[in-house]
């Protein structure tokens, strides 16, 4: 997927020295303690953290800086948005996963083509079936004892929704989101790893390469085409002409990757966040109208994603030396805990009401499936809700590696 | 279109006293979005989807003229207040 990356002799980064020279956002200790560490960078004024891992790496963590270069597709590119040794091998303006390895002028063609099935109208056709699998996963986990039983929310709740929902919109077999699941973390949360054991072999098992999956399934849709994404992609015609095959097979990937971990880890910390604030539970477990406020400040304050951009060429960011090809983070959720922008932006408020928060990004690569994120997020704590009014932390939280930050394993203790 | 300054020194053609004060004291407001800079973040139509409406493609746009009657003003400026792109605005007229 790279060439050959960039790393020490032995293989493998050590432990973070220095947060603000040393930044490593997959680094063990990074995710479970994010918040406060932008918080101690921003009050130690640095805005800007640097690491001379995976060949340079800049993070802003202002919402000012953030958005600027959101922005600014002028000096930044963004052929490649996961942060990993090497670099991209497929050449901008399309990228690997088109549109969100785009750039402008191409982007706005690729993107225009997905944005119909994704827009608000069309998701809300959705919900009956979210809510119906989120049903049927609380029902599938047995027998309950308030007060004794434990449950992990994030193994037996939050982690199946979303890659079912997206496999069955883009027609894919059920059976085969335990595999996508792998994918994911293969992609995800090894970045840090050098590519020769990132990718070796005998660490997939029986496993396929994701490519060759996709490329089977653009066969099988083709021979028999059905009411799919995937048939919706290959059916697509621009002036007579299909779309490559290429473009096909990476906006499958996109969708199938974009559409897993990351609404995945916004469910669970928000369970987290319930399981750890009683107050919070009651108020929405009574009030069901805080709900519409109750999600956009989870998504403002556990933003699960963090994008990222290459720097096209050197460029001095506000006194920052950008070297070409050095990578820069867009740590969303940095940007949404700024202070700076957010009124009581370290609390969470339930019933926050201006709340101008940019969980699904800002500029033109705007989440495409952020109407779908956000019906996913609110079916599945309502029902979450609805069946456990009151549940509490039972164990330890294990928080994902990398770009995308929610739990992995959260075991909570049913109460009522 | 009334700017403030006409508004204190229009004429007034009403018949009855009520009617003048009617005509002094409402100022009509309306909500616009900029479609080059909205992105389709949808927070406007959740919001006040009496005021917003979205295309086939999740761009916002108006519904009608834009008019808010005074009983929305507030969700006007909710929607305002929460559009991640600053793309929506409550203008005065």
């Amino acid at each position: 997927m790279s060439t050959t990356g960039y790393g020490p002799a032995d293989g493998v980064y050590g432990p973070v020295a220095d947060w603000a020279t040393d930044f490593d956002h997959a680094a063990d200790d990074y995710n479970p303690n994010a918040h406060r560490i932008w918080h101690d960078l921003r009050e130690g004024g640095c805005p800007v953290a640097h690491s001379e891992r995976y060949g340079g790496m800049w993070a802003p963590l202002t919402h000012e800086l953030v958005h600027e270069i959101a922005y600014d597709t002028e000096h930044f590119t963004s052929q490649a948005v996961i942060v990993e040794r090497g670099r991209p091998e497929v050449p901008p303006p399309v990228g690997v996963a088109p549109p969100i390895t785009s750039d402008p002028p191409f982007h706005q063609f690729a993107r225009r083509l997905l944005l119909p099935p994704f827009a608000p109208k069309r998701i809300e056709e959705w919900e009956d079936d979210v809510r119906a699998l989120c049903r049927d996963l609380l029902d599938r986990t047995g027998a309950i004892e308030p007060g004794t039983t434990v449950l992990d929310a994030a193994v037996q709740y939050a982690q199946h929704i979303p890659v079912n929902v997206i496999s069955r919109m883009l027609g894919f077999p059920a059976e085969d989101d335990d595999y996508f699941r792998r994918c994911v973390h293969a992609i995800i949360e090894t970045v840090d790893e050098p590519d020769e054991q990132r990718f070796a072999e005998d660490r997939f098992g029986d496993d396929i390469d994701l490519e060759v999956y996709l490329d089977r399934q653009i066969d099988d849709h083709r021979a028999n085409p059905r009411d799919d994404l995937t048939t919706y992609l290959l059916d697509i015609e621009i002036d007579g002409n299909h779309l490559e095959h290429e473009h096909v097979r990476g906006t499958m990937l996109l969708l199938l990757i974009a559409g897993i971990d990351t609404t995945w880890s916004a469910i669970g910390s928000s369970l987290w966040h319930l399981a750890t604030h009683p107050d919070d539970l009651e108020r929405l477990a009574t009030d069901p109208d805080v709900m519409p406020y109750a999600v956009e400040e989870f998504l403002r304050a556990y933003a699960p994603v963090t994008m990222a951009r290459l720097v096209k060429d050197d460029y001095d960011f506000h006194g920052c030396p950008m070297r070409a090809d050095d990578w820069v983070l867009l740590p969303f959720p940095a940007a949404n805990r700024d202070p700076a922008f957010f009124e009581d932006a370290e609390s969470f408020v339930i019933d926050r009401a201006e709340n101008r928060h940019a969980a699904f990004g800002l500029g033109i690569h705007r989440c495409l499936g952020s109407n779908l994120a956000r019906l996913e997020l609110r079916v599945a704590i309502e029902e979450f809700v609805a069946r456990f009014p009151r549940f509490e932390l039972a164990g330890e939280t294990r928080w994902s590696r990398g770009q995308i930050r929610g739990p992995r394993e959260l075991p909570v203790r049913i109460l009522e | 279109m009334w700017t403030g300054r006409d508004r204190a020194t229009a004429p007034c053609d009403g018949p009855t006293p009520s009617r003048r004060a009617t005509r002094a004291t409402v100022t009509r407001m309306r909500v616009e979005v900029d479609t080059e800079l909205c992105q389709g973040h949808n927070r406007c139509y959740a919001l006040a989807p009496e005021l917003f409406d979205v295309d086939d493609y999740g761009t916002a746009i108006v519904v009608g003229d834009g008019t808010v009657p005074a009983e929305l003003t507030e969700k006007a400026e909710l929607a305002v207040a929460n559009c991640p792109e600053y793309a929506i605005k409550l203008i005065e007229d």
